[in-house]
């Protein structure tokens, strides 16, 4: 389903001239559909930027990236928001809309869609009940904690059901037990029928997931176990 | 897709709202650009007023020797009537220049004396108005040319090309000199309008960003953007059109002492749904063509 193929990825200018970051060095797997893939590695490792290089938000320094079969560098920009509805994105930075409230937030989505009116107040209280957000519904990102903007998100990422949910980091500001829980949203989702990719540092998560890791290491994969365990 | 138009209308106008403060400042920055548009309006009219009024008092005279008949004047009148330049021509026969002239000079002893004894030595003329100062040179060498041209004794032209010329210059200049002040403010505002809507959009940069990168497409992005300068403009424009109508109504009365005969809120109410159509469509179309430049320049996640 998702090919990265060959992909290398070098940041090499600043504005003021020079710094040369290599972000990914020649880095080629597969994800099948319905999979659930973890990507692990250390912050700087190269994990963001294989969501960049998917969601076509930067173009990769060399190789291809394949999402269906279809490159998705070679898309119009115009028409870049069809694949980018395919994948449901949980942002490190949550990256929530400033100006609407939390359920505005969700409901862009499904509007972005082309959802009725009545399918959006039917499904957007119920998401935000699950991620245990019912009461913030009416609440700008800038009132509401870390933790509460990601679940925000990943509520926002799961609503329309896409294809696959590339989660970054999404457990990074959570508590133990809200980690837990958004765990088992995500394996729910799996569950569904749902390509799940998820980026992490966690080492608790990653070990009782049991199922694939793949290891970045300084923008290489030095490891990739269909039932990996969370080694750096 | 009257749905979507009322969607895109409703998010146009929640962001208006929610962003009041910038929304309030867009508003002016607009209004303002209208108000000074409608400003050269009206300047053009109170320019076109002046020269007119200058053009008005200018004409040349064509005198005939006493041996012209009246026929042959009247002949003449008809036929300088038939230039397209001429606005108006006079005639003013023997009898009517003297009635004139006593009328004037009657409280002048001497001069009504030296009239007595040599009695009516003026001669019967023809006043003659042009459209346009410039355009007296061209009647003037008409008048060369016709059969009657031996009958004429003078055309006094020549004594008053100097101050017709000066005229004529002034008109042209003024009328240049409106021209470039109206498209320099013209442009300058237009250019204050489209920086402070650049600026608002500016602020949305990153919300267009996280907007593209959850799969919205272009124009589902640009339509709350558009319909937020449009309302923005629209809000402007009317706010503009009873600013600017209140104001003229109070400068009414100034006005016409400075320019007599002139009135600037006549000249409005004259005017008066063009003027609103102006202000509203200038509103709009600034609010929405500044609207669509900057946020082009913010799709490109």
């Amino acid at each position: 389903m998702i090919k990265f193929q060959n992909i290398s990825k070098i940041y090499s200018k600043n504005h003021l001239g020079s710094i040369i970051k290599v972000a990914l060095d020649n880095v080629s797997f597969e994800i099948e559909k319905k999979e659930f893939v973890s990507i692990v590695g250390k912050s700087g490792a190269g994990k963001t930027t294989l969501l960049k290089l998917l969601l076509a938000e930067e173009g990769p320094t060399k190789g291809r990236v394949f999402f269906d079969d279809q490159d998705v560098h070679k898309i119009e920009k115009s028409k870049i928001f069809k694949l980018r509805r395919r994948i449901g994105t949980i942002f490190q930075d949550y990256k929530l809309l400033p100006t609407k409230t939390a359920y505005e937030n969700i409901a862009y989505v499904m509007e972005v869609m082309g959802y009725e009116d009545e399918a959006i107040k039917k499904d957007v209280p119920e998401v935000l009940k699950i991620v245990g957000l019912a009461d913030k519904a009416n609440n700008f990102p800038a009132e509401l904690s870390g933790g509460e903007c990601q679940r925000v998100a990943i509520a926002r990422a799961m609503i329309h059901r896409p294809d696959v949910i590339f989660a970054d980091e999404p457990t990074g500001n959570l508590d133990p037990y809200n980690t837990s829980e958004i765990l088992k949203l995500l394996l729910n989702i799996h569950q569904l029928g749902t390509t799940v990719i998820l980026s992490t540092h966690n080492k608790e998560i990653i070990n009782s997931l049991g199922r694939r890791v793949i290891t970045l290491e300084d923008g290489k994969i030095i490891r990739d176990e269909k039932k990996g365990r969370f080694i750096l | 897709m009257l749905t979507l138009f009322k969607k895109t209308f409703q998010r146009g106008w929640v962001n208006f709202v929610r962003n009041s403060g910038i929304s309030i400042a867009t508003c002016f920055i607009i209004g303002m650009t209208i108000f000074l548009i409608s400003s050269l309006f009206l300047f053009k009219d109170v320019s076109h007023f002046l020269i007119s009024g200058l053009q008005e008092k200018i004409d040349v005279s064509v005198y005939f020797k006493d041996t012209a008949q009246e026929n042959d004047i009247l002949a003449v009148k008809d036929e300088v009537s038939q230039i397209p330049e001429v606005k108006e021509v006079k005639y003013v026969s023997k009898e009517q220049a003297l009635e004139t002239f006593t009328e004037k000079y009657k409280d002048n002893p001497v001069i009504m004396a030296s009239l007595a004894e040599v009695g009516n030595p003026l001669f019967a003329a023809l006043n003659i108005k042009a459209k346009q100062a410039s355009q007296y040179q061209a009647i003037t060498n008409f008048l060369a040319n016709v059969p009657q041209k031996d009958l004429i004794d003078k055309v006094d032209y020549y004594q008053r090309k100097p101050v017709i010329e000066r005229i004529s210059s002034i008109s042209a200049t003024v009328n240049i000199i409106g021209i470039i002040f109206s498209l320099i403010l013209g442009i300058v505002a237009v250019l204050v309008a489209f920086n402070q809507i650049r600026l608002a959009i500016y602020n949305s940069r990153e919300e267009i960003g996280i907007q593209r990168l959850v799969g919205a497409s272009d124009w589902f992005i640009r339509g709350p953007f558009l319909t937020q300068g449009a309302i923005s403009g629209a809000m402007a424009g009317l706010a503009t059109f009873l600013v600017f109508g209140f104001s003229v109504f109070l400068l009414s009365s100034k006005f016409t002492i400075l320019f007599p005969g002139f009135n600037i809120f006549s000249s409005f109410l004259s005017k008066f749904w063009l003027y609103f159509l102006i202000q509203l469509f200038a509103g709009v179309g600034l609010g929405v063509l500044s609207s669509i430049i900057a946020v082009r320049k913010y799709l490109e996640v």
